[in-house]
């Protein structure tokens, strides 16, 4: 892919997500966030057991129905048709965010509009824009054991999205554990640590990531 | 026959419905939403309303009828995408809107059905959510408090209902109806199919009769998909 400045290398939004299906256990319990965050449901290992939850309130999500096999009670949290797998489960969202909220999901793939150098995350509003809702995503990023973020690295006007302090209204604060961008994976190993660059994509140097982030970050 | 059972959905909300009062609506996007009861209010013509609802349907569908008619006063949401005559009411000062993180939304309704006026939540802390909320540490981590609703009304959709208001949902369609029920001063459900006492296993109710003060058999459905997503079978 070709970034705004010219920068040919770095992961597509599918390799971004493969990237983020890299953090999959086994027995993992994990809600995606729509976009991006949805395609890791493609990179699932082949052998490994992950149980999908949608925030509506079903824990085993299977793949889009075929043509005719529509069901509109059955839907995903972007309000997709959906398909039930055998180990699936019905539950109301009280109780959704019940298991959400007390860290019984296991990992949340979320995309962001910005992250903060201290894992603070903005991904609901933009003052002076039509304010759409936060739906779920500030209970997942409260509650959810690890936080991995997913999204471009910088804007389309170019400017950084991984920066010291977020400038738009927060999601949530100190939550993220991993950040994920078509350049590069920064990780921390708890909330009171900084983020360290831990991966570049295929042909992207360090001195490039740090060329457009202006986050503080251990190289 | 039950003594729950009303004819239709004008005759179930007859004396029910008044100006101003708050509504806790079940429903997820179209899934589950109680349409032949809102329907029914919007014919009432009663206005000034406060709904407590995830979303606001979409144009004309659901709430959103509401909307158009200019009943509702007020929405305490967790997201309102996919509405234009929302968002121009919204943007024109002329809805006020709650933003609710969707769990919070849905703990507020449970807990005020279960008689608790409050509960902490670390959902929101240190966000525009928490803004004017008390904040309390416990345990070295901090919560926000959020009230729990009582609902005036509570409108429902449910799959079925045996005579005594025990209930079943169908799919991810029990979403919110079943905190939505729990936390009204009355209860209407609309089903689409009442079936004699003793016909659902007394451990597959969802929703106890206790909490069901009248219902509707609002049957045929004609149930609205609002994004359809398929795979072929050639590709797999």
């Amino acid at each position: 892919m070709t970034t705004h400045d010219g920068l040919t290398q770095g992961w597509t939004r599918d390799q971004m997500a493969a990237r983020a299906a890299k953090e999959l256990q086994d027995g993992f319990y994990v809600n995606l966030g729509i976009g991006i965050p949805t395609l890791v449901a493609n990179h699932v290992p082949a052998g490994m057991t992950v149980t999908l939850q949608s925030e509506n309130g079903m824990l085993g999500i299977g793949p889009f129905p075929f043509e005719g096999e529509e069901d509109a009670d059955l839907i995903n949290a972007g309000k997709q048709t959906i398909s039930e797998l055998p180990h699936s489960a019905y539950f109301d969202s009280a109780q959704s965010f019940a298991m959400i909220r007390g860290g019984k999901i296991d990992l949340t793939v979320l995309g962001a509009m910005e992250i903060s150098e201290g894992g603070d995350i903005a991904n609901w509003m933009i003052p002076g824009k039509m304010i759409k809702g936060m739906g779920g995503a500030m209970d997942l990023v409260a509650g959810v054991k690890k936080i991995i973020v997913v999204m471009e690295h910088c804007a389309k006007d170019g400017s950084p999205k991984f920066i010291p302090a977020c400038t738009l209204p927060l999601t949530g604060k100190n939550v993220v554990d991993m950040v994920i961008t078509d350049l590069a994976v920064f990780a921390r190993p708890d909330h009171n640590s900084p983020f360290r660059l831990i991966e570049t994509a295929p042909g992207v140097t360090p001195e490039d990531v740090a060329a457009r982030t202006t986050a503080h970050y251990i190289r | 026959m039950s003594k729950k059972l009303f004819p239709d959905a004008a005759a179930a909300l007859n004396g029910l419905l008044k100006n101003d009062i708050l509504i806790a609506s079940g429903g997820f996007g179209l899934c589950g939403i109680p349409e032949r009861l809102l329907d029914a209010v919007r014919d009432s013509g009663v206005t000034g309303l406060t709904f407590a609802s995830n979303n606001a349907g979409i144009d004309n569908e659901g709430i959103g009828k509401l909307l158009r008619t200019r009943q509702v006063k007020k929405m305490i949401s967790s997201y309102v995408g996919e509405n234009k005559e929302f968002e121009r009411q919204y943007l024109a000062g002329e809805l006020e809107v709650e933003f609710c993180p969707q769990g919070t939304l849905a703990e507020r309704m449970r807990a005020g059905g279960a008689g608790i006026p409050g509960f902490y939540t670390k959902t929101g802390v240190g966000t525009l959510v928490a803004e004017g909320k008390e904040v309390k540490n416990f345990d070295g981590q901090d919560y926000v408090l959020e009230r729990g609703i009582v609902a005036d009304l509570a409108l429902v959709k449910a799959w079925k209902a045996d005579e005594t208001g025990n209930v079943v949902f169908r799919k991810t369609a029990r979403n919110f109806n079943v905190p939505a029920a729990t936390c009204g001063k009355v209860c209407v459900v609309e089903v689409e199919e009442v079936v004699p006492a003793g016909s659902i296993d007394p451990d597959s109710i969802h929703l106890p009769g206790v909490y069901v003060q009248r219902m509707i058999v609002g049957a045929p459905y004609d149930k609205k998909i609002e994004f359809r997503t398929t795979r072929s079978r050639e590709a797999v």
